[in-house]
């Protein structure tokens, strides 16, 4: 369907249904006729052969306020978001390229201090920096500091992971508690008067989908890290792509209490709050215990694919009440009234 | 989490689901309104319609402050905001619905100063850390919310800033009730009492409710317990054929309501001889305005506001389902060219009004349940 909306909003940014509707209506069809036309729906990389290798790329721009937060900044972001979207495809990260956009007048103790952030990040990751770019604009017309990481990985043979592999019956997993980054981003801006012991999970993903395949790779149909829009918007993604149901218990979805607690306060849900250093996959049943032992002590079993709601996500609590959970619908707006 | 896990403990909730079923009568319908949109919410987050009995009926009220506002408050608003030394400040709650030219988010994306704030008095800080800029705070809720605008205009008058102003949108609760029972195509048994507006002015604002037009009327906390209690206590009433008021919330509602708050709204507020409510129509004494006293922080009589009157698409029919005649699925538009994302009317913007609830959280459960085509 054509993009028709007349202004761009901040909701076409927030990963949700604003987003998609910008990708599959105006860019997709403009700058990828191809796989537009094969209904491909778009992974997390994109796969090019490169003499018979195949060769993971993707890319991923970082515009964050504050800069810094607890449990990480901008420049930790910006290296293993793009590690993290490598990964989940099924590829081993081997190098990135780097471009800056500053703001005049940014304090070089800042700008070093990312950089250095960036460089501690892809030595963890094991990835390798291998260019960039660096471009200033006049002040007031940047927040700061952007960063953009392009990413380049080599494809594991023999791993076909996708929407399109995933089966009635199948289970999904997550690696750990959800919503810390996004409500520890919230609590740092400070328009609330809140405080959490809580960190950023920013964090490369590469060890765990190594240990995951390791462990259960035959079974392992679907891999992503639920960034923007969080948990309920990617398996949103999924279930329209696959056509099935995503049947989640609620109580056995890991979150912190503090998280809890900040969406208690302000109406949000933890499914749709962002995360930067969690796993997400749909592994088929047999392997479950095996992945789940694999994916470390935090890790929960959340759900099953079912094929009824078709193309939608259902939650049940404990006591037998459901409700469907959409895609994130523009920005998490606190409710307060 | 302490307070939240204890109401919402399946072994306990499951008992009293038993005994609600125990409760009810199979011969008949009940149709209880759950008055407040944090309730509607709650009903549709938690899926307490799956715990319930099909006969018993839940109709969705009149109390979601979003939903109520008429358009033309918001365009009025707006235009205020558009002003250029003007910011207009007001609660995430009001950022998506539509004014005749676009919502405060589309109107930020195009340049308008609009800022989302957590309480009145962050609007108030905002006057202060901008003094060569005019903070003009879109106010909106029931008695909930409108003791925080009164405490914020009395601090700003103390403090005498001068670049501060509120736009009051602020209603009240018992006359959208008197309302909703004199609508002649409305049934109801029994009332499940709003909480939060509870905390405000009590429970002695309701006992005509149950005095004079004899219908019970309970309120109810906001966890799925606190709501499955209130039906057992409402369904004891109607068996025992009384109709009392009851307050299930009491850790949180004093019978008497809040002296201090209710001191600070009868300081800065008025009653409006009239005022015009989405889908049930202009109300008399429905709503506050600020006093003469504080007219200078008084976004009406400070500007020159328009008055503007939209009436609502003709195909939406808000009303008929604000009052609970019709379920948000029976809407022309529901789902087709009303959704959260584009949402035409405000009972498809706020989390609390009873479209986008169904839209969210009920409506593709039912597609999915339509049995499997061989």
């Amino acid at each position: 369907m054509k993009f028709r909306e007349p202004q761009i909003e901040m909701a076409h940014g927030a990963g949700g249904k604003a987003t998609r509707r910008l990708i599959d209506g105006l860019i997709a069809p403009l700058l990828m006729r191809d796989a537009y036309d094969a209904h491909e729906s778009l992974g997390d990389a994109a796969t090019v052969d490169l003499d018979g290798a195949a060769v993971a790329i993707t890319t991923d721009a970082f515009v964050v306020t504050p800069l810094k937060f607890p449990g990480g900044s901008i420049g930790d972001l910006a290296v293993n978001g793009t590690v993290n979207d490598l990964a989940v495809s099924g590829a081993t990260p081997v190098a990135m390229v780097v471009s800056f956009v500053l703001e005049a007048g940014l304090p070089t103790s800042i700008l070093e201090a990312e950089v250095r952030a960036m460089a501690q990040a892809a030595a963890c990751a094991g990835i390798a920096i291998v260019g960039g770019d660096t471009k200033v604009v006049e002040h007031g017309k940047a927040d700061q500091m952007y960063i953009t990481t392009t990413g380049i990985g080599l494809r594991r043979p023999g791993l076909l992971l996708g929407p399109r592999q995933v089966q009635p019956g199948d289970k999904i997993i997550v690696s750990g508690p959800i919503g810390d980054h996004g409500i520890t981003i919230l609590l740092a801006r400070g328009e609330l008067d809140l405080e959490a012991d809580l960190q950023s999970d920013t964090r490369s993903v590469f060890p765990l989908v190594e240990a995951l395949i390791r462990a259960a790779g035959p079974g392992v149909r679907w891999m992503r890290d639920p960034t923007r829009g969080g948990v309920a918007t990617t398996l949103n993604e999924l279930a329209l792509d696959s056509g099935f149901g995503i049947h989640l218990l609620e109580e056995l979805i890991p979150v912190r209490a503090e998280v809890r607690g900040a969406c208690e306060l302000l109406g949000l849900d933890p499914l749709h709050i962002a995360n930067e250093g969690q796993l997400l996959t749909v592994v088929a049943a047999e392997y479950a215990e095996m992945a789940l032992a694999a994916m470390g002590e935090r890790a929960a079993l959340i759900g099953e694919v079912k094929s009824e709601p078709a193309g939608s996500v259902l939650v049940t609590t404990g006591y037998g009440g459901s409700r469907i959970v959409d895609m994130l619908v523009g920005d998490p707006l606190p409710r307060i009234c | 989490m302490r307070f939240v896990d204890e109401f919402r403990d399946p072994e306990v909730i499951n008992t009293v689901a038993e005994e609600i079923r125990w409760l009810t009568d199979p011969g008949r319908r009940y149709r209880f309104m759950e008055v407040c949109g944090g309730h509607t919410h709650a009903i549709y987050r938690f899926g307490l319609k799956d715990v319930l009995p099909e006969n018993i009926e839940l109709i969705h009220g009149p109390g979601c402050p979003v939903c109520v506002l008429p358009m033309g408050r918001i365009d009025d608003g707006l235009a205020l905001g558009r002003q250029p030394e003007v910011i207009f400040a007001a609660f995430g709650d009001m950022m998506r619905v539509p004014g005749a030219h676009g919502s405060p988010l589309e109107h930020k994306a195009r340049g308008m100063d609009v800022r989302i704030v957590y309480s009145p008095s962050d609007a108030l800080k905002l006057a202060r850390t901008n003094p060569d800029r005019h903070v003009m705070f879109f106010a909106i809720g029931f008695e909930t919310t409108a003791p925080s605008t009164a405490l914020t205009l009395m601090r700003a008058k103390a403090e005498g800033i001068t670049n501060f102003s509120v736009f009051c949108n602020h209603v009240t609760i018992i006359p959208a009730i008197r309302a909703i029972l004199d609508s002649p195509d409305m049934r109801l048994d029994a009332f499940i009492g709003p909480g939060h507006v509870s905390t405000v002015i009590g429970c002695r604002p309701y006992e005509w409710i149950a005095r004079d037009e004899k219908r019970p009327i309970v309120v109810s906390g906001f966890e799925p317990l606190d709501m499955l209690q209130a039906i057992v206590m409402l369904l004891k009433q109607i068996k025992a054929r009384t109709s009392i008021v009851e307050n299930q919330y009491k850790r949180v509602v004093p019978w008497e309501g809040n002296r201090a708050a209710l001191a600070a709204m009868a300081e800065v507020f008025e009653l409006r001889p009239f005022f015009e409510w989405r889908g049930l129509g202009f109300i008399s004494q429905s709503a506050l305005r600020i006093k003469e006293s504080y007219a200078q922080w008084d976004a009406e009589r400070r500007f020159d506001v328009a008055g503007v009157r939209v009436t609502d698409p003709k195909a939406a029919q808000c009303g008929e389902v604000l009052k609970g005649v019709l379920k948000p699925v029976q809407c022309k538009l529901f789902g087709r060219e009303c959704t959260p994302e584009r949402p035409v009317g405000a009972l498809m913007v706020s989390s609390e009004g009873s479209c986008a609830a169904y839209y969210n959280y009920e409506h593709r459960k039912t597609l999915g349940r339509q049995p499997a085509t061989v």
